[in-house]
């Protein structure tokens, strides 16, 4: 079971809000620095480590920026949403940030709402208001990349990519 | 039961006699494509091993020539990973270079039948070659150079069926715009073209609609083959493909007409390009400080032709900046070739080099607090050209062209009142 205090966003969230242009070629750190800057200036500093995202239909349309992995950085525990753009759910299994479709979810839930994710039973609780709702499940391969570190710690174990820190010098 | 297209190719690269919505394709990627934004340091990841270096293609694109150490940094990279893996289909900055999705289809790498990859989510461009492309970012791309393998989850299909013709001055771009703005996002589905109406779209305008297919959300976005897109690819490539129809009892998720001759021009208000259509007439009259024609969408000879047609002999209004970006130097040349650089040019536009550019908000057309932009381009976003204070209309290149000389949000439709339909 994770439990986790809820922030609401609204339909069509795209990645360009999560991860600037400006920041782009920055270190992640300023990255992350710079999620909702546009959209929601002062969230960054208002949201705590381990609260997560309610959101409506869409989210993370757009780029293929790494924004999951900026949402991971700054420690958003999940998102759940109505729908979810196919490149940024793949980004999130490969960055190891768990993003979850859940249909009526953005009905069920208000902001500030604790939600209780059961990823055993593939149902999220309302502890507000008790309402249940389904999640869409996640093939166990892609969910044990989600909440395992993602894609590149599989790529260097198998001897395909370098650890970070090892890339050769410009 | 038959299979769509998308389905189709994916089958095929899995190496299964069927596939349905709601399974996952362990697929064979024929071709990965990587850009310079993807060797930039925050990113990169040192690849120790490669498949094959012949389906790897290398572009710069984003930051064009380099507009600063990191990107010059990200190009030196790239050079170095294509010399150590003696990658052949390098686009460098010159002669060959261009946006990734617009080399791609210059070059017809995007072959028919076949399934492409690259960590940039306008990848389904290559869908107007009938291929099954995708953008899948960074990662599961150098999975996909390293393994040669991916998956993709099998989304239900949605196909339009076209019919009829374009009105004179109608552009691929309303196409899309009243697409967007009808159905909204296609989150989990792909998009399959077709009809008697894809014999009256140029291929230029396919690969504008297959390109905006990504602001749709959609997954594989894919055209019907047919003989002028198939002479294309046949004049450009000796590699074998395997053109793709769908079957005649495939099962779709829905089916749409579109009555091609029926289409308005549209703008998209700022920030969301999703159900956010309106017609021209609705924001006639909104002051702009710049007007862009660019990007992977609309850097095509069609895109510089009815800009040209738009602009001859009349001049940018004073305080309006119109930017004009290619999709590739192979474009560049044609443009200049065909006297439509010269005709920009003279009055009063700003025609640049091939990048992405204005359009990512990196370079050459940036835009300041709480300026005004329409754009030809792939996205209207909240700070996505500069400043998140600025605002950003889409619309076709005509109507950004005459927007461009009248200093505001302008209809197109006196510069093609004589043309016959």
């Amino acid at each position: 079971m994770i439990t986790a205090r809820l922030w609401k966003f609204g339909n069509d969230i795209n990645t360009d809000l999560m991860l600037p242009g400006s920041v782009m070629a920055k270190p992640e750190a300023d990255q992350a620095r710079a999620v909702f800057a546009a959209n929601r200036p002062g969230w960054i500093d208002e949201m705590k480590r381990g609260d997560a995202i309610v959101a409506g239909r869409n989210f993370g349309m757009g780029s293929n920026r790494p924004a999951s992995r900026s949402l991971r950085n700054i420690g958003v525990g999940f998102l759940l949403a109505e729908s979810i753009n196919g490149l940024f759910f793949r980004n999130s299994v490969n960055f190891g940030f768990l993003a979850l479709e859940c249909p009526g979810c953005s009905t069920a839930f208000e902001e500030g709402d604790t939600a209780q994710l059961d990823l055993d039973r593939w149902t999220v609780h309302n502890s507000r208001n008790g309402m249940s709702l389904k999640l869409q499940p996640i093939p166990d391969r892609l969910l044990t990349l989600m909440r395992g570190g993602g894609l590149y710690p599989v790529l260097e174990a198998g001897g395909y990519i370098a650890p970070r820190g090892n890339n050769p010098p410009l | 039961m038959g299979m769509t297209i998308a389905e189709k190719i994916l089958a095929r690269a899995a190496g299964v006699a069927r596939i349905v919505p709601g399974e996952i394709a362990d697929v064979e990627v024929d071709t990965c494509v990587l850009t310079d934004m993807n060797f930039l340091p925050a990113s990169w990841r040192h690849i120790l091993k490669m498949r094959d270096p012949a389906k790897v293609v290398v572009v710069l694109d984003h930051l064009v020539p380099a507009n600063e150490p990191l990107s010059a940094a990200a190009h030196t990279a790239a050079r170095a990973f294509v010399e150590r893996f003696g990658i052949k289909r390098f686009h460098d900055v010159g002669r060959e270079q261009g946006i990734s999705h617009v080399v791609v289809a210059d070059n017809a790498y995007a072959l028919p039948g076949t399934v492409m990859v690259n960590p940039d989510s306008h990848t389904c461009g290559g869908g107007a070659f009938n291929c099954a492309a995708r953008g899948v970012g960074l990662p599961e791309t150098i999975c996909a150079v390293t393994t040669g393998r991916s998956w993709f989850k099998v989304g239900e299909t949605v196909r339009y069926e076209f019919d009829g013709k374009l009105k004179p001055g109608v552009t691929a771009k309303d196409v899309f715009l009243t697409i967007a703005g009808t159905h909204g996002a296609h989150v989990n589905q792909n998009v399959e073209f077709g009809g008697p109406g894809l014999a009256n779209l140029s291929l230029n305008a396919r690969r504008t609609m297959a390109i905006m297919g990504t602001e749709l959300s959609a997954e594989f976005v894919i055209f019907e083959p047919d003989e002028p897109m198939l002479d294309y690819v046949r004049a450009r490539s000796t590699q074998p493909f395997e053109a793709t129809l769908p079957d005649p009892d495939a099962t779709y998720k829905d089916r749409r007409r579109v009555d091609l001759g029926a289409i308005e021009p549209l703008v998209a208000l700022p920030d969301s390009i999703v159900q956010n259509s309106v017609p021209v007439a609705q924001v006639e009259g909104e002051h702009i400080d710049q007007a862009f024609i660019g990007s992977c969408a609309n850097g095509t000879l069609d895109d510089f032709a009815i800009a040209a047609k738009v602009v001859a002999g009349r001049r940018v209004a004073p305080g309006v900046r119109l930017i004009v970006t290619p999709g590739s130097q192979a474009i560049w040349r044609e443009a200049l070739k065909a006297g439509y650089v010269a005709t920009l040019a003279e009055a009063g536009a700003v025609v640049t080099n091939a990048t992405c550019g204005a359009c990512v908000g990196g370079h050459m057309g940036v835009l300041g607090p709480n300026e005004v932009c329409i754009t030809a381009s792939t996205r209207n976003f909240k700070g996505r050209m500069g400043d998140p204070s600025a605002r950003i209309y889409m619309a076709s290149p005509a109507t950004v062209a005459a927007s461009a000389l009248a200093g505001k949000i302008a209809s197109a439709a006196e510069f093609f009142a004589g043309d016959l339909q």
